[in-house]
């Protein structure tokens, strides 16, 4: 017990970020995810090394055939190695989760931003906006925008992207409510900085832990967001592979062929568990208040 | 525990109450959710089927695409072909009560020809007036010979209302439509059900054993099949071909199959706007090439499990107007190449626009893989449904995975797509030697002229021009519960009740 | 708190006039004419311009915006493109069926969700704990249209306990109706669960360290009467306002479900419409559930406020 206590004491004077690690690192379920994580990053990275097969090979004498020693996974219905699909269709449904993400940080954020440490009339109208954005279903939003530009992996991201907007505006916004009235900022303000140094220097370094929370949890949902995109025909269209959109062929074949549907699935499964685990992990590690 | 056997005693008695009283009840899934009820202004194939039971019609078809009398006995043309004298069949009466008779008939036809939005006006445009002989005589007055009226008289153009109903709804008639067919109109659920409830007074009515049919729209068809396998349905159409296997092990189901009129083929954008200045819309030896590329059994093959049928033509392979001097070409890489590089595009690149339904996206990369073997560079394009009409139209495409329905009567499944101008002409394709033999089948009604019409058009079509490039046709087929008796499926698709029985 | 609700209320109406703003520009930003969608396999040009007379379809975008909001504040919402049916009506039909199916599959993920926060919050850093955590996240983690396809082929095909497919009114068949919504209300419940619980398992965790807990456990009450007399009753406050909030969700989760499941709700109208450009159908629709939304995060509010007394400074 008290080895610990002194451990935790030490690694708290060396710097907060260090003392998050530690904490994270303790939690089994996070630890379990981040590998998971780093295991599918690597896999799409590597792709042309991994997989056995080009993903887009067809071959027609062996359509729909199971799992076999040749083809680990079983081939598609016009003969292509699941296996091979699985395997390039992580580097599109890792890219939906996070360039979604990264375009709802990137729009989000700044209006975030904008609308806490402004306020009155500004944050007033933003706000509105952000609440009616917000009161339209995620789904509906995404599949209007999705329809309206046009269905590809590309505009699949975009569309999910500002759908998940607001959320961070949101987020963003009430974490600079919270941080305009600290100490440091006042005098900041009082020394005649400008705001743009305010909000950049002393604000949004303060407000990244919720936000690199909420971004993780958001690439989980992303990814669920991208496939049922994909189920609607809206995603990543043929005959390049993702994992939402072999499912929505696969859901054709079912009875005959359900090694199509099932890798994919689990291939989904796992890493957005993986990500969620690691969302809650970074969650608790950066909140020491909620142990 | 005495409750127990009472309980156990009264459900017994309900079951054995409720099978002898109850009404027998056809579910039919269908793949889409119908739109409007109205025969005027309906747009959708889906909505057929449910016709089929709702409103009968002039004159129906036979399996074998022969014209049968419905509410229409016999009819005759005048010498010139310029008038249609239609006898009716008489003690029939509509759902209402009202009397099936000639000023029913006037009255019906007027409103196709002249209610505002009519889908059905082109159909039957070719009728300048309608006379009423007497009772149960009717004469058609036409501007000019049209031969296809008869086949138009056996859709949704010959279908009669009941005037009375009309005049009482105004525009609300979808919503309560009153015709003259086995079953009438009970309600409607949007995209849940249609209940139709047995017609007492049907002219023909010893032949329906049917009391109640109730049309469930479900659009996903492993769904949709689930559920006939799980018995929440008695007969489902469009299974999808891969699923027929399955079925047909069930032992408490069995299958009905049946070459249809509907085709998928490849529209060329030869002069709708910029887009069509590409290789493919402008040279017809690269039209040629792509067409020789392909092997024509490939894809019902390796997507539809063998089931559908190659094609080359608007009609199918057997068909009466099928142009057996056209059949369907052997695929010829050597050759295919060769015109390619004659034609100065060695490596074609080709932008193929493809819905983006499940069926047609697997069929265009089965030629994609096919045609690159005689080096073109297939790209799919994918497009939603709604998108890809609207890009059609504006001749935003350079080539069209599109396919059609399918109409009795070949007109129907040629005129509108290749005649200069026409609606459904989106390649902007017009050739006045094709519109010439296109009249000249309209002109006759003598079926051996119009054969020969139709083989003028299709040495230009099939083996010159090629402004579309034919694939393969469909057939339909059905799911069932094997307690469904006198099933008989048709060519145009759709579920004739009459003489079904649920055993 | 007369005056807060007063606010509350008057922030909303432009919130609702600015999501009619975006879902109708967004509408109107969809390629494909809607005419050409709407004119069947035909296309016959005469009802094409019909069509873009009768819906003001060739007239620029304000124009037909104010067109609409002309009409929706009379009350009329316009008519489905498609059929014509009437588009309130459409809502009044279809509401209600998502709301039951919201309603059981909240309840279901309250079932879940709360037993699973509680187990994880007690037994804090277990296997129980981690285990209850998966559990949870697995809602949250499978594609909800995926987890229904499967289910389908387990329940309806191969046991053949359930229907696949469709709905039943409870008015018409209260066995039926439950028989039809118990698999899509568990489809989409589990999403939310995890939500859920992760709520109560914060929640649980803060009161359980609290001092009132504390002195609870001092007096010797036992810890089934400290967890759930004393620490529950707050820790689901907070919950179940959540409620409100995960509407939107549920909404979202239910469009496919339902089209999955075949269900003909509100998810179900909106999708279809998007598809077949029935520009009324989804604009009311929209309209109908943001109104809704919002009212639901007032109320929540409100309902948070009442309870607890100290916010009321």
């Amino acid at each position: 017990m008290t080895a610990i206590a002194s451990g935790s004491t030490e690694l708290a004077e060396r710097g907060p970020l260090r003392a998050a690690l530690s904490r994270l690192v303790q939690r089994k379920s996070a630890v379990f995810g981040a590998v998971v994580v780093i295991f599918f990053v690597a896999v799409a990275a590597l792709a042309p090394l991994v997989s056995p097969y080009d993903p887009l090979a067809t071959n027609f004498l062996a359509v729909r055939k199971a799992p076999s020693v040749a083809h680990l996974f079983g081939t598609d219905e016009i003969g292509r190695d699941v296996l091979a699909r699985v395997i390039y269709g992580a580097r599109a449904s890792l890219l939906a989760g996070v360039v979604s993400v990264v375009i709802a940080l990137g729009l989000g954020v700044p209006i975030g931003l904008v609308s806490g440490y402004a306020g009155r009339w500004i944050d007033g109208l933003l706000m509105r906006i952000t609440d009616a954005m917000l009161a339209c279903p995620f789904l509906i939003l995404a599949i209007a925008l999705a329809a309206f530009l046009g269905p590809s992996l590309t505009n699949a991201m975009i569309a999910i992207g500002i759908s998940a907007m607001p959320i961070f505006i949101r987020l963003t916004r009430a974490q600079t409510l919270a941080v305009k009235v600290e100490d440091y900022v006042e005098a900041a303000k009082a020394l005649g900085n400008p705001h743009s140094r305010i909000i950049l220097r002393h604000i949004l370094p303060n407000i990244l832990p919720p936000l690199m929370v909420q971004a993780t949890l958001a690439i989980a949902q992303a990814i669920i967001a991208e496939a049922s995109l994909s189920f609607l025909g809206l995603g990543q269209q043929p005959p390049a592979p993702s994992w939402g959109s072999m499912l929505n062929t696969a859901k054709n074949f079912l009875e005959q062929a359900p090694w199509m549907a099932l890798w994919p699935g689990v291939a989904i499964f796992l890493a957005v568990l993986a990500f969620n685990l690691l969302g809650d992990g970074l969650r608790d590690a950066l909140d020491p208040r909620r142990k | 525990m005495r409750w127990i056997t009472r309980i156990a005693t009264a459900a017994v008695l309900a079951a054995a109450l409720a099978s002898t009283t109850s009404a027998k009840t056809l579910r039919i899934g269908l793949a889409e959710d119908p739109d409007l009820l109205d025969p005027t202004l309906a747009r959708t194939f889906v909505g057929r089927i449910v016709f089929a039971s709702l409103c009968d019609k002039l004159f129906d078809i036979s399996p074998d695409l022969k014209v049968v009398p419905q509410l229409a006995t016999g009819y005759e043309w005048s010498a010139d072909n310029k008038a249609l004298t239609l006898k009716l069949r008489q003690g029939v009466v509509f759902q209402d009560g009202e009397p099936f008779n000639a000023a029913a008939v006037k009255f019906s036809i007027e409103r196709h020809l002249t209610l505002q939005g009519s889908t059905r006006k082109s159909e039957i445009s070719a009728i300048k007036s309608v006379d009423v002989l007497d009772e149960h005589t009717v004469r058609f007055n036409l501007s000019q010979p049209f031969a296809p009226l008869i086949a138009a008289l056996t859709d949704r153009a010959g279908m009669m209302v009941s005037p009375k109903a009309v005049q009482a709804a105004g525009s609300n008639f979808a919503n309560n439509p009153v015709c003259a067919g086995p079953f009438k109109f009970v309600e409607r659920v949007a995209q849940d059900r249609i209940v139709l409830a047995k017609f007492d007074k049907y002219w023909n009515k010893d032949k329906v054993h049917i009391d109640r049919i109730e049309y469930r729209p479900i659009i996903d068809n492993s769904v949709r099949l689930a559920n006939l396998q799980s018995g929440s349905l008695d007969l489902i159409e469009r299974v999808a071909p891969t699923d027929l296997p399955a079925l047909r092990k069930d032992p408490k189901l069995q299958t009905a199959t049946i070459s249809s009129l509907a085709y998928l083929g490849i529209t060329i954008n030869l002069a709708n706007g910029p887009k069509a200045d590409n290789p493919l819309g402008k040279d017809a030896r690269v039209r040629e090439a792509f067409d020789l590329a392909i092997d024509r059994n490939a894809i019902p093959q390796v997507v539809f499990n063998g089931e559908f049928t190659a094609g080359n033509q608007w009609e199918p392979v057997g068909n009466p107007y099928y142009i057996k001097e056209a059949p369907v070409a052997q695929r010829n890489l050597e050759k295919a190449k060769e015109l390619l590089k004659a034609a100065g595009h060695p490596d074609l690149v080709v932008n193929l626009m493809v819905p983006t339904t499940q069926e047609d996206q697997q069929g265009a990369q089965v030629l994609q893989a096919m045609v690159k073997e005689a080096g073109i560079d297939l790209r799919i394009q994918s497009v939603e449904f709604a998108t890809s009409l609207d890009r059609a139209h504006r001749g935003d495409f350079e080539a069209w995975y599109i396919g059609w329905s399918g109409r009795t009567d070949p007109d129907g499944n040629l005129y509108s797509f290749v005649a200069c101008k026409a609606p459904l002409n989106d390649g902007y394709y017009c050739n006045p030697e094709v519109d010439k033999a296109l009249d000249e089948s309209r002109s006759t009604n003598d079926p051996a002229a119009r054969y020969q019409a139709y083989k003028k058009a299709a040495e230009i079509l099939i083996e010159k021009d090629r402004p579309i490039i034919y694939l393969f046709q469909r057939k339909w087929i059905y799911g069932m519960t094997k307690a469904l008796e006198g099933f008989t499926p048709y060519p145009d698709g759709l579920i004739r009740v009459v003489g079904v029985d649920l055993k | 708190m007369l005056a807060f609700l007063i606010r509350r209320l008057l922030i909303a109406v432009p919130t609702i006039f600015f999501v009619s703003i975006i879902i109708f520009g967004l509408q109107q930003l969809l390629p494909g004419d809607p005419a050409l969608a709407l004119a069947g396999e035909d296309r016959d040009p005469n009802v094409i311009a019909y069509f873009h007379k009768k819906y003001h379809l060739d007239q620029p975008f304000p124009v037909r915006y104010l067109y609409w909001i002309d009409d929706a504040l009379h009350g009329d919402l316009g008519q489905s493109l498609r059929n014509n049916m009437p588009v309130g009506a459409l809502v009044l039909q279809k509401l209600p069926v998502t709301l039951e199916l919201g309603g059981i599959a909240f309840l279901i993920a309250l079932l879940i969700g709360i037993p699973a926060g509680i187990l994880s919050a007690v037994k804090n850093g277990s296997a129980i704990d981690y285990a209850a955590n998966v559990f949870a996240l697995w809602g949250l983690s499978t594609p909800n249209f995926w987890l229904g396809i499967m289910l389908i082929l387990l329940v309806s095909v191969d046991l053949g306990w359930l229907p696949a497919s469709g709905f039943v009114p409870p008015t018409e068949n209260l066995g039926e109706n439950l028989r039809t919504i118990i698999m899509p209300a568990f489809v989409l419940g589990n999403a939310v669960a995890a939500v859920i619980m992760r709520h109560t398992r914060s929640a649980m965790l803060q009161v359980l360290s609290s001092d009132y807990v504390r002195t609870a456990r001092a007096k010797g009450l036992s810890e089934r009467t400290v967890v759930l007399h004393h620490s529950l009753r707050n820790a689901l406050i907070p919950v179940i306002t959540l409620g409100a909030l995960e509407f939107g969700q549920l909404l979202s989760g239910a469009v496919l479900t339902e089209q999955v499941f075949t269900i003909p709700g509100f998810g179900k109208l909106i999708v279809d419409a998007v598809f077949n450009r029935d520009y009324a159908v989804v604009q009311g629709v929209v309209l109908v559930t943001a109104t809704i939304y919002i009212f639901l995060n007032i109320t929540a509010d409100f309902a948070y406020f009442l309870v607890n007394p100290r916010l009321r400074s």
